[in-house]
């Protein structure tokens, strides 16, 4: 793994990585939604809303995991001071906050039909929304924190700080359903075993994998761009003070 | 009696929803992740 902690590796690597993510992850989510939404079946006791599913799991799955990375990246950051390690868990915090945000929409439309509320304050839904305003904590801290560090004070320890301790809300979103009296049915898939029909599993998988490569996509781009901010800011503040120096020594000789 | 909703408003908001904000997403990092590398690219090239 530190083999991939000099930049210039990470660079060579994920130029070709991101546009495939992307474009297998767009075809994969576009071929499962097509699937899901014009020739899937509708479910028995459910109906025609079985299809929000295959918008409303993968964004669930890959909000959690979203901030799964954050609490390793920022694991990483703290034990190994591996300089990609802070910019690899900046940059899964939007498409994470976005995934759970879709996640928290789509499940509240959802609600509406097949429970008859838009929404209620039980464990799974409640733990959802902290894991998105956790999220917005966390952009925030780390956009002050890069701040900090560009004018020479401050450090990214207090927003990888941040990033762990939050990941005490990521079990208990999993188990809410198990702990609590929900609305929300409990987890249809588990370890290797899933309660679904094929009909179903097949369309949801490969969206989840479609979903899970544009997630993947999203993170290489956004550190491709965290990076190249850093090498230019460093570039053009390097040359602010060569000719901030040269001024001097011209001044210096004028003097004289 | 009761009558039923219609589901296909609420499958097709969330499809909408769902599909707009993760090609927003999408495209949004794509595209600035462009444009600070040209940056990058133009300060090294900036004498």
């Amino acid at each position: 793994m530190h083999g991939f902690a000099n930049p210039a590796r990470f660079l060579r690597l994920a130029r070709w990585l991101t546009p495939l993510c992307l474009l297998l992850g767009l075809a994969l989510a576009a071929g499962a939604l097509i699937y899901g939404l014009l020739f899937a079946p509708a479910d028995r006791l459910m109906g025609d809303t079985v299809r929000i599913l295959y918008i409303h799991v993968p964004a669930a799955w890959l909000g959690m995991g979203g901030w799964t990375t954050i609490a390793i990246a920022s694991l990483v950051e703290l034990v190994w001071r591996h300089p990609l390690a802070n910019i690899a868990a900046r940059a899964a915090a939007v498409p994470g906050a976005v995934f759970t945000a879709i996640c928290l929409v789509t499940g509240s439309i959802w609600g509406r039909p097949t429970w008859g509320t838009w929404w209620v304050w039980d464990g799974r839904l409640t733990s959802m929304l902290v894991l998105l305003l956790l999220y917005c904590a966390y952009i925030a801290l780390a956009g002050a924190a890069q701040r900090d560090m560009a004018a020479g004070s401050g450090g990214s320890r207090v927003t990888a700080i941040f990033g762990l301790v939050g990941a005490v809300n990521v079990p208990i979103i999993n188990r809410s359903v198990v702990w609590w009296n929900s609305l929300h049915q409990p987890p249809s898939i588990t370890m290797g075993k899933s309660a679904i029909d094929p009909a179903f599993l097949t369309p949801l998988l490969i969206a989840t994998l479609g979903f899970s490569l544009l997630f993947g996509g999203v993170v290489l781009a956004r550190m491709r761009m965290l990076l190249a901010d850093i090498q230019a800011e460093a570039r053009l503040r390097r040359k602010a003070q060569k000719a901030q120096m040269k001024a001097e020594l011209s001044a210096g000789a004028d003097w004289q | 009696m009761t009558e039923q909703l219609d589901q296909w408003p609420f499958v097709i908001a969330c499809y909408a929803i769902g599909v707009a904000g993760t090609l927003a997403m999408v495209g949004w990092a794509w595209f600035a992740m462009r444009r600070a590398e040209k940056r990058r690219d133009m300060s090294r090239e900036k004498k």
